[in-house]
């Protein structure tokens, strides 16, 4: 049981530090080109939105050669650590959480900006304010992020090892049981998955309900 | 009256389209102005001009007898604000929409808010969300937000298009009080020349970017030199 509760609190730990990284950099960048001339940032927004499509698995295959002993952050010693898995994490998210709140911020109203800016907002307070508008968009942005981490197998088991007590989560849990033949285990595993997601939706919801209006 | 704008050789050009080309234009302090024009004449760009919100491609600008920098200052833009013909208020509350100014300026003075409220005869609705009132309400709330600041000079971009006649007159009424008891300056955008007769000192006329005539209102409209401003005043400009 302790082994079964220290696996969600990795998961959770993983992917929610991943999530808070992601978001950290990403909503200031999303928010900063939604608020530039659209010519400015054309081909950045198609290298954001190529980086949502990402496969996983390639983003664990980069980060693993990039901390591997013979890679240029091989000094770092994250190989199979859960910095190692949070990293790789932070890429994967990091294009979802800039796309959609930049798509988020678009869809506010171009004349509240102008507005904004004539009852003299400084360039951060028309950011923040402008964010606070679009949140409920930015609160999909993170839940899709979340959404995306927490079932995220193929970079974290590349660049975690789905070591037992050390970097085991719970999607790499599932593909381990259910190769052994436990499939009662993987099944209450993927059980507890999709409750977390449901509660880390139904938090963010809530919060995004609660500041409405 | 001293000038607080002065615009000379003023071009602002987006892409390769001229929007606004003013050879000369001073506005007094205190003065109450109206721009006239049909749409897409440059008036709404010549408010943002105002503003310091966009920043000419050419020419001069001074303000209160200080050229105006590319990058003003925010010191400088908070001294002039605006009323957009549509009023866009924060999805927040009306009491929340209207201090919103006050305090990005990190000033809490729950006192003024009130009383602003008071002026545009919503008292009664400051707690209730901005965005579910009706549009005469919405632009009162627009108008109390930009009051409450207490402005050097207030740009009105057609703020009372759309609107019923109480609400029309309501704004016409205090936008008049504000030059007449503080002085400030007003720049009022207007497409219906019978509001600018009420209201201005001077009235000037926009066509393509240009100004084309500006006078005092009785020689606007009862003498106007340039043809075209004659056919305006008339109703017999078709645009």
């Amino acid at each position: 049981m302790a082994n079964f509760s220290s696996i969600v609190l990795l998961s959770l730990y993983v992917s929610g530090s991943a999530l808070l990284i992601a978001s950290l950099i990403g909503l200031p960048i999303g928010a900063s080109l939604a608020l530039k001339p659209p010519r400015a940032h054309k081909i950045i927004e198609l290298i954001i939105y190529t980086g949502m499509g990402l496969p996983p698995v390639v983003v664990g295959l980069f980060v693993y050669l990039l901390i591997s002993r013979s890679g240029p952050l091989g000094w770092l010693g994250w190989l199979f650590t859960p910095t190692a898995m949070i990293a790789a994490q932070v890429i994967i998210a990091l294009p979802l959480v800039i796309g959609l709140t930049l798509t988020a911020v678009q869809s506010v109203d171009p004349q509240l900006r102008l507005q904004v800016r004539s009852l003299g907002a400084s360039p951060a307070q028309v950011m923040r304010t402008i964010l606070w508008e679009a949140r409920l968009g930015v609160v999909a942005a993170l839940l899709t992020a979340y959404g995306r981490l927490a079932a995220e197998v193929g970079a974290v088991m590349l660049v975690g090892g789905n070591i037992q007590g050390s970097t085991r989560v719970l999607t790499t849990s599932i593909v381990l049981e259910t190769r052994q033949g436990n499939f009662e285990l993987a099944l209450a595993l993927g059980g507890v998955l999709i409750v977390l997601t449901f509660m880390a939706n139904f938090f963010l919801v809530r919060l995004s309900g609660q500041t409405r209006g | 009256m001293a000038d607080l704008y002065q615009l000379a050789n003023l071009q602002k050009i987006y892409l390769d389209r001229t929007v606004v080309t003013i050879d000369s234009l001073s506005i007094q302090r205190g003065e109450f102005l109206a721009i006239v024009g049909p749409s897409g004449a440059g008036k709404s760009t010549l408010l943002r001009l105002l503003n310091f919100l966009e920043a000419p491609t050419s020419g001069h600008l001074t303000f209160d007898g200080q050229p105006v920098p590319s990058a003003p200052p925010l010191s400088l833009v908070r001294r002039v604000t605006t009323v957009f013909q549509r009023p866009a208020l924060l999805s927040r509350s009306v009491r929340e929409n209207v201090a919103f100014g006050l305090r990005l300026r990190g000033l809490h003075p729950d006192g003024a808010v009130t009383q602003a409220l008071e002026r545009v005869g919503l008292a009664g609705l400051g707690t209730v969300t901005a965005t579910t009132l009706s549009g005469g309400e919405m632009q009162r709330v627009a108008l109390a937000r930009a009051l409450v600041l207490n402005p050097d000079v207030l740009l009105l971009d057609e703020p009372t298009a759309n609107l019923d006649p109480y609400n029309v007159n309501l704004i016409e009424t205090l936008v008049r009080e504000e030059t007449s008891r503080r002085g400030t300056t007003i720049v009022f955008v207007t497409h219906n020349v019978f509001q600018a007769r009420r209201l201005a000192h001077r009235v000037g006329l926009m066509l393509n970017g240009a100004l084309i005539e500006l006078a005092p209102t009785v020689d606007f409209f009862d003498s106007p030199r340039d043809p075209r401003t004659a056919a305006f005043v008339k109703g017999e400009m078709v645009y």
